[in-house]
């Protein structure tokens, strides 16, 4: 086993930039600020003294102008990380991002590419309300180009950080709010953590959980609760929903016959939707059960904590739902 | 100049001819501005341009018969086809693409010039764009960025009085393009964008400003299409037809050729031969286009991850 420290996800993540930075000068990184100040959520803390302002520059509140400019600076061999802050202000940026960014190495036949890294974090925490809680994540995946990652642990922000930034493609990597000051071991040597390779974070065999970002976290803490009535529920994190480790779902569900997709986003037309289709199309014959589904309900996200409660999955939601998948 | 004119009728005189996909806007009436600014680049230097982008991609060195048969969407154009005339790339010249997005060049071309000012290369950034584009966010936000961070950058509008159909002064309570320049504490500078020469001086020094590092410009350049905004748009229908035939009169290619031939630096002969030599040149191109295959289908998933 590798040495490990406890250490907080928003530091992993910063280690992962700083380490990248030190590799290669060709990486710089803007936002809204990530200089002096070290970033709204401390994202950034401590690169703008190590790096200075000509690789870590303080930005005005301009998505679109941030994005583009990633676009037009990693076409001219940088790698740019853009900083979005709140995913919500990332709809500001779309247009750069999806007719430009995730297009042109497709259009220029492959001519150009365009190593850029967005970085944003999504997600409620504390009732941040309308605008500052969104989980946009499935937009980007349903657009050919972008690679999007999902990192729900302090190593896995760092393993996946450092492929994000030496990714030659747009890579869409979105944090959560709610993790940046939780601790996790984090491997004190070089490492990387491959897309499309999703983390059985849990083994089991009576149902699947498959869950992005937080609701790995609530499904963990389901499925402890669940084994306390004997039911033995496996945690599959896909890490990175483009590219989809379809292969690590299905012979999961092959073993277990019983599948729930807990999805902080909008369950309809959402990320949810397309995995049970997978399941369905391609794992049909080895399931005991429909496939199920938890998502958001579809209401803009509300401000109020009980309706907010009420909106999102639950770890009680959850239980019951493995419970009900079990039973039928 | 008169490869840009050329090429661009020959363009429409395929187009018509109904063996071209898609649609195209061409640049005629235009080419000073393409021709003034990037005789200062060099093939390092990076430009973006927009949806009437033949001029800039042929300027800024995309080979010609590469440019016509992309834009005829066969595989031996610079991008295999794949991206046509509002897609064309091409990296060994710095051409960050002709854009089917008013204004998603600007911040692009910023983007360029970080890339150029990290490295300390001494390479500039060019945008291209039109009057359609300076009500746009992206104008507004790629300028102040490249602003406040001194890139080296000029921003050229190509200002032809008309966003697709729509009047500039209907638009806008500010026609004065060059004078926006003042909301980013740059230099903004109002130039006749039918005189090469104008052009080509102003450019220069812009662009010997951006290699400095004294940071940007935004220059914008009086010109007019005479065609419609594309290609079987006629034209007419919203300007008035003494505008046109006016504007006609200020080609920019007839001018430059007056001018020569009053200063004696050239006789009309001799400019009959660059006009021969020229047609020479796109005749080949067309054949070059005409005569390659089609596309291959297994290839439609080429490319989407690098």
């Amino acid at each position: 086993m590798p040495e490990e420290r406890n250490i907080q996800y928003v530091e992993a993540s910063v280690e992962a930039l700083q380490e990248e930075m030190r590799r290669d000068s060709s990486i710089f990184y803007i936002g809204q600020g990530i200089g002096q100040r070290g970033g709204n959520f401390k994202q950034s803390k401590g690169l703008w003294e190590e790096f200075g302002d000509r690789r870590v520059r303080d930005m005005p509140i301009s998505e679109l102008g941030q994005v583009g400019m990633g676009v037009g600076a990693a076409m001219a061999g940088a790698r740019p990380v853009v900083d979005i802050v709140f995913l919500d202000m990332i709809m500001e940026a779309m247009g750069q991002i999806v007719e430009q960014a995730a297009t042109i190495h497709y259009t220029s036949n492959g001519k150009f590419k365009v190593p850029l890294v967005v970085r944003a974090a999504m997600g409620s925490a504390r009732c941040t309300g309308p605008h500052h809680s969104r989980c946009f994540y499935s937009w980007f995946a349903h657009i050919p180009g972008l690679k999007v990652v999902l990192p729900s642990s302090a190593a896995d922000v760092k393993g996946l950080m450092k492929t994000a930034i030496r990714d030659d493609g747009p890579v869409i990597f979105i944090e959560h709010k709610f993790f940046y000051n939780k601790k996790g071991p984090v491997p004190t040597g070089e490492y990387a953590i491959p897309f499309g390779v999703a983390n059985v974070c849990r083994k089991g065999k009576d149902v699947t959980i498959l869950a992005m970002s937080l609701m790995v976290w609530h499904a963990l803490e389901a499925a402890e609760r669940l084994q306390k009535e004997g039911i033995s529920v496996e945690v599959i994190d896909p890490r990175t929903i483009v590219p989809f480790d379809e292969q690590t779902l299905l012979e999961s569900v092959r073993k277990t016959g019983r599948l729930l997709i807990v999805d902080e986003a909008q369950q309809f037309c959402g990320f949810s939707a397309e995995a049970a289709a997978v399941v369905s199309s391609k794992a049909f014959d080895s399931l005991d059960a429909p496939v199920s589904r938890l998502g958001a309900l579809h209401t803009p996200h509300p401000f109020n904590p009980v309706l907010e409660a009420a909106m999102l999955p639950s770890v009680d939601g959850i239980v019951a739902e493995v419970r009900r998948l079990v039973a039928s | 100049m008169q490869r840009m004119r050329q090429f661009e009728l020959r363009i429409q005189q395929t187009y018509r001819s109904g063996v071209m996909p898609g649609f195209i806007h061409l640049y005629v009436g235009e080419e000073a501005v393409a021709a003034g600014v990037c005789a200062h680049l060099s093939r390092e230097d990076y430009v973006t341009s927009t949806h009437r982008g033949h001029g800039h991609a042929l300027a800024k060195g995309v080979p010609v018969k590469e440019a016509f048969a992309e834009i005829w969407g066969k595989p031996t154009g610079v991008n295999g086809g794949r991206g046509g005339s509002m897609h064309i790339y091409d990296p060994s010249c710095g051409f960050l693409g002709t854009n089917g997005i008013v204004a998603a060049g600007i911040p692009i071309a910023s983007g360029a010039a970080m890339a150029a000012s990290l490295r300390g290369d001494g390479h500039v950034a060019v945008s291209f764009f039109g009057d359609g584009a300076v009500n746009n966010c992206a104008f507004h936000e790629g300028i102040n960025l490249a602003a406040a961070l001194m890139l080296p950058v000029v921003f050229v509008c190509e200002n032809n009085l008309y966003a697709t159909e729509t009047p500039f002064h209907r638009v806008t309570r500010n026609t004065n393009v060059a004078s926006r320049a003042a909301a980013y504490g740059i230099p903004g500078i109002g130039i006749d964008g039918n005189d090469v020469l104008e052009v080509h001086r102003v450019a220069g020094e812009a662009i010997a400003r951006a290699r400095a590092g004294e940071g940007p410009t935004l220059i914008e350049c009086a010109t007019y299409r005479p065609l419609g905004h594309f290609e079987g748009d006629p034209g007419t229908g919203y300007r008035p037809k003494e505008e046109i035939a006016e504007w006609k009169l200020r080609d920019p290619i007839d001018r430059l050729a007056l001018a020569a031939m009053q200063a004696g630096l050239v006789a009309e002969a001799e400019l009959r031969d660059i006009e021969r030599q020229v047609e020479r040149e796109i005749e080949e191109a067309y054949e070059f286009a005409r005569l390659s295959p089609e596309a291959d289908a297994a290839t439609v998933t080429d490319f989407v991850y690098a």
